[in-house]
């Protein structure tokens, strides 16, 4: 199959800008540059592509929503701060082939009339941010990104930004806090960040593998883009399928592929032979599956039919001998721990589910301990700043749910 | 922090369209000079940037990879999120607590190591992982950690 986000990979020192530009890398740019920046947004816009960070909001449509006054600075800043537990797929879009990244950025700068970028990494990338600050020297060097790109006098500078351990950080609005020197806390939407983004300009934050998709487009068009996947979920995904897997790693596949043959056929199958118990499709803010829920697309849509989400793309596989109690322990402990603290619901939220699960998980806990953690979803949901309070609440709630029984033979 | 140090910041506070973006970076500069922050030099830092304490304190407070208290020189910060901790992480975290006999948060009397467990470092592909000051690990084992450890012993000793 003919790849779109790691086509590069295993070619030997991919990171390199001379090996990118043998590979045809920068010739979207020079396509993107000869044509006017509203027909870049429009080609973009039909290719379909959907966000890959989690939300899966149309690209293109983000750039709509941009005023329509190029005046005022706008900024472009791409989102990096990988966090979602489960998800591992940016860090080897940047690690292995950072020119992709940096060519999507430019272009996308070019289509909205951003001339200053951020990259927001997360800091314990250390060693893949100074591959990506060494890939951004190098297209500078040689005009690829800077003051005068390619000498069409377009002025693009992108910075990298580390962050500094926080999983809330990668909710848009948290990077832009944490970009301006804050504690990352989310702010109150609308105004959305299109309209009042970093500085109070308008900004448009988009996913490593969402910018790095724009090169493909831009050089393919947009039909070929579609011969991906399938309507409303074009394009591929890079699945990044871990746990209980005789392969784990990180996956090209269209979007749309079956959940099964990424498990069996894809990552090797379920390690020692083991049986399957459940699946986390897309990161740990997805709904758990049962292992008889996996015949199953992995789309947008799709997903949502079953009740989880695509997210991340982040497949946790868990064999028959995982304790879903114990999962939900971690699920919630992950949760409290990186609220931010700023909402009610999400703050004591978390903080309560991860009190009572531990209760269920050392068997100190009562069947109405069951009752409030589902009641405590149901209050969490809908009711917080953020997409935050909505993950833990649906990641918690469905392993109870749906694995009832173990938690109830911890608490008889 | 040092004039070194200072200096460095006011560098940083030009490179951004807004001082307050050479926040965070000039508190992970200290972190990693120092191995975490002193009062002393958050109040330094609010004068070099001319910003309220509090405002410093509240970023420096936020974030994980940003300690107010001091660490070992070495500090380990073990995988403890789902995958890792399913793929043998627990065991690693209660293996170097013993081996090192501190547990999660404390400092040897020697001031060498520190311990603590951590949400996912982005590696679940390659579990598990852990963290030693800045260097990621992966595919760890007993024996890495072994390894691991024994070298920094002899480097410092």
């Amino acid at each position: 199959m003919e790849k779109i986000l790691s086509r590069n990979i295993n070619v030997p020192d991919s990171q390199s800008l001379d090996v990118y530009i043998k590979r045809g890398g920068y010739d979207a740019l020079k396509k993107a540059l000869s044509l006017p920046s509203e027909k870049v947004i429009s080609i973009v816009a039909e290719s379909g592509l959907r966000g890959r960070g989690g939300a899966g909001f149309p690209a293109g449509m983000k750039w709509k929503l941009l005023p329509a006054d190029r005046t005022a600075a706008r900024y472009l800043i791409c989102n990096a701060d990988e966090g979602e537990p489960g998800t591992f797929k940016d860090r080897q879009i940047i690690e292995l082939d950072p020119h992709l990244l940096i060519e999507g950025m430019t272009i996308a700068a070019y289509a909205i009339g951003a001339c200053r970028g951020f990259i927001y990494i997360r800091g314990e990338y250390d060693w893949i941010a100074r591959v990506l600050v060494r890939a951004l020297r190098e297209a500078e060097d040689k005009g690829f990104s800077g003051v005068d790109i390619l000498n069409s006098g377009h002025q693009f500078c992108i910075d990298v930004f580390r962050g500094a351990g926080s999983y809330i950080c990668g909710e848009e609005t948290a990077l832009i806090e944490s970009l301006e020197g804050k504690a990352g806390r989310p702010r109150l939407k609308p105004p959305f960040p299109a309209a009042f983004g970093l500085y109070g300009q308008p900004t448009v934050v988009q996913n490593v593998a969402t910018l790095a998709s724009i090169p493909f487009i831009i050089n393919m068009g947009p039909d070929v883009f579609k011969s991906f996947g399938k309507p409303r979920s074009y394009g591929t995904m890079l699945f990044g399928i871990c746990g209980h897997v005789n392969k784990s790693g990180v996956y090209e596949y269209p979007m749309g592929t079956s959940l099964k043959k990424l498990i069996y056929e894809v990552a090797g199958g379920i390690k020692d032979n083991k049986k399957l118990k459940a699946v986390i499709p897309g990161g740990l803010s997805a709904p758990i599956l049962k292992a008889d829920e996996i015949d199953i697309e992995m789309d947008f849509d799709s997903l949502i039919a079953a009740g989880s989400i695509l997210g991340t793309g982040g497949i946790i596989v868990l064999d028959e001998d995982v304790s879903i109690p114990f999962v939900a322990q971690k699920a919630a402990r992950f949760f409290a721990h990186e609220s931010c603290g700023q909402c009610t619901p999400c703050r004591e939220g978390t903080s309560m589910l991860k009190l009572l699960i531990d209760r269920i998980a050392a068997a100190e806990g009562s069947l109405a301990d069951i009752e409030q953690v589902l009641r405590l979803c149901r209050y969490i949901k809908g009711s917080t700043l953020c997409a935050m309070g909505d993950a833990a609440a649906f990641s918690v709630g469905t392993m109870v749910k749906k694995f009832r029984e173990e938690f109830e033979a911890l608490v008889k | 922090m040092d004039n070194k140090a200072k200096r460095h910041i006011i560098k940083l506070v030009s490179r951004f369209p807004s001082k307050e973006s050479a926040l965070l970076p000039a508190l992970a500069l200290l972190q990693k000079k120092y191995g975490y922050i002193a009062e002393d030099d958050l109040v330094e830092l609010s004068e070099i940037m001319n910003l309220p304490e509090a405002r410093v304190f509240s970023t420096a407070s936020f974030y994980s990879m940003l300690s107010l208290k001091k660490t070992g020189r070495y500090h380990i910060q073990v995988c403890m999120n789902v995958v890792c901790s399913l793929l043998n992480g627990a065991s690693l975290l209660s293996y170097i607590s013993e081996k090192l006999g501190i547990r999660e948060g404390e400092v040897t009397p020697d001031g060498l190591f520190s311990l603590a467990s951590v949400e996912c470092l982005g590696s679940c592909g390659y579990a598990p992982a852990i963290q030693i000051n800045m260097e990621h690990y992966e595919n760890i084992s007993i024996e890495k950690v072994d390894g691991l450890i024994e070298a920094i012993k002899k480097k410092e000793r």
